[in-house]
């Protein structure tokens, strides 16, 4: 007998034991949501798939009677166009800053120190002050996913751009580039497949943000619309926006993957393509 | 081809005295084998002439001039590991240098001009035997190739002076006497001045025209900071009793064929 820790799934295992524990928790919950809904048809708290099946008809099939909008879609892409905003600006302001700063030792200097401090304020404690800054409108939810981001981005950024073997920082000088030819010829590029991965992890982050931001003043979203319903105690909503918020934030995280596979195949573990 | 001229360098890291007195002149055309224990600043020599660091006392004179306090397109280097940019294909690490001298700006060739030195790439690839290999990304090379790449770089720059920091170490014995050929094919054909600092003596001796030993001769065992390395030995290898036990190349073996 070989020891457990030698013994690797092949694929279809490896499929078959990823489904499993997925399919459990969905059984436990029917099972557990039978069983209420059989003491008391008229239970909230864990509404059966068909419930929650209506639900998502009437959120995102149907328009809604008052303003004629299809509300799931328009909270998705309210939500989206945000967080893709929040994410650009601190996406473009990182890469900016790691590579003056990673590249630059008078910059580094005067700048890390502020970047380092900054990092560490806690952004939804600042969220009253962006209300009162920017207002209750678009701006302040982007800002709190920027001041959420950009500081910890430039931080990772700036170390990734720090942390290009010296040698390849000598080898450039002696083939004759400049500190800009060396920016953009190989700390940007190497820097490029850190970016996404460090944008990968930073997507849990910004929906957090997103999501509380939009809890607290929004007119559309889907952070605002759970929070809307929660007044009625209508899990037959939630859990479908629960799950289709997941669902958005682990494709978009494949497709990031993928996207940086693609791109940048020198960067991964495969042999690349040539 | 260009000579050097290191007078009375000094290497010190605070109260730390690294190198101490090193005077050296190295004429156009040299092939130096640098050899010492570990730790007795080799290569602190070498980053001093590729500019990474500087002396602090002492000159370094290349062709008379002082050398500029960083390093530059004069003064070419391969290192032992990491040499090679692991994000630009085979031939696009030697284009690198062809486009950074052309495009200031984007540091990237366009067209007739990409055309142009892609030829001469390709030229100093097949020097270096990694024609069939242009497309493939380093990681993809073995470690004997991507050292063979770093060599073809750095030449692409047509340097006055290369610095070889231990460029052999990591490879097997087999691939490290093809890399020997390679290297005295390069460096007469392309006459250069060369500096190779080394853990190999064999290697040492059979490159070099000349072995520089690099030792602490003093020591005071109640302050060991307080006394640097120096030269040590200084052996001419064109000297007519060293070359006759030099060992020679083996016979080419397509002339029994």
């Amino acid at each position: 007998m070989r020891r457990i820790m030698n013994v690797n799934p092949d694929r279809v295992t490896k499929l078959v034991l990823g489904l499993v524990p997925i399919g459990l928790v969905i059984l436990l919950y029917v099972m557990m949501s039978h069983e209420r809904l059989a003491l008391n048809p008229a239970d909230k708290l864990m509404p059966s798939l068909a419930s929650m099946g209506d639900a998502i008809v009437r959120y995102a099939f149907t328009a809604d009677a008052r303003t004629g909008d299809v509300l799931l879609w328009k909270d998705t892409g309210a939500s989206l166009i945000r967080l893709f905003q929040g994410l650009a600006i601190s996406v473009i302001a990182a890469l900016a800053v790691g590579l003056l700063l990673g590249v630059i030792p008078l910059i580094r200097a005067g700048f890390a120190p502020l970047i380092s401090i900054v990092s560490v304020v806690p952004p939804m404690a600042l969220l009253p002050i962006l209300f009162i800054i920017f207002g209750l409108g678009e701006v302040s939810k982007i800002a709190l996913i920027v001041i959420g981001l950009a500081p910890f981005l430039m931080r990772d950024l700036t170390h990734h751009v720090q942390s290009i073997p010296v040698e390849q920082f000598i080898k450039a000088q002696t083939l004759g580039a400049s500190t800009w030819q060396y920016i953009v010829r190989v700390a940007l590029p190497q820097t490029l497949p850190k970016l996404i991965q460090s944008t990968r992890l930073s997507l849990g982050p910004a929906w957090l943000f997103l999501i509380s931001a939009e809890a607290i003043a929004a007119e559309s979203g889907l952070g605002y619309r759970i929070f809307l319903v929660r007044r009625y105690l209508a899990m037959d909503v939630i859990i479908p926006y629960v799950i289709w918020i997941t669902l958005i934030a682990f494709v978009s995280d494949l497709l990031l993957g993928a996207l940086s596979r693609k791109l940048y195949p020198w960067a991964h573990d495969e042999e690349p393509s040539t | 081809m260009s000579e050097l001229l290191i007078r009375n360098v000094w290497k010190e890291y605070g109260a730390q005295i690294v190198l101490e007195r090193i005077n050296l002149h190295l004429p156009a055309g040299s092939f130096v084998s640098l050899v010492g224990p570990s730790g007795c600043g080799k290569t602190t020599f070498l980053r001093m002439i590729l500019g990474q660091e500087q002396p602090t006392r002492g000159d370094i004179l290349l062709d008379g001039k002082p050398i500029p306090r960083e390093p530059g397109p004069d003064r070419g280097v391969v290192f032992q590991r990491y040499s090679v940019f692991p994000h630009l294909t085979v031939i696009e690490n030697v284009l690198i240098g062809f486009e950074l001298a052309a495009a200031p700006f984007s540091g990237v060739l366009r067209g007739l001009a990409r055309e142009e030195a892609l030829e001469q790439c390709r030229a100093l690839l097949d020097q270096v035997g990694l024609s069939e290999h242009a497309g493939k990304f380093p990681r993809a090379l073995s470690g004997g190739m991507q050292q063979r790449l770093a060599i073809a770089q750095a030449l692409a720059k047509k340097p006055k002076i290369l610095l070889l920091d231990e460029p052999f170490g990591a490879l097997d014995p087999g691939t490290k006497s093809q890399m020997h050929e390679l290297v005295r094919h390069l460096w007469k054909t392309n006459a250069m001045t060369i500096v190779m600092v080394t853990h190999d003596i064999r290697e040492a001796f059979e490159l070099g025209t000349r072995v520089i030993t690099f030792d602490r001769p003093r020591r005071d065992p109640q302050a060991p900071e307080r006394y640097g390395a120096t030269i040590t030995y200084d052996i001419p290898m064109n000297d007519p009793i060293i070359s006759a036990h030099k060992p020679q190349p083996r016979p080419d073996a397509s002339l029994f064929q």
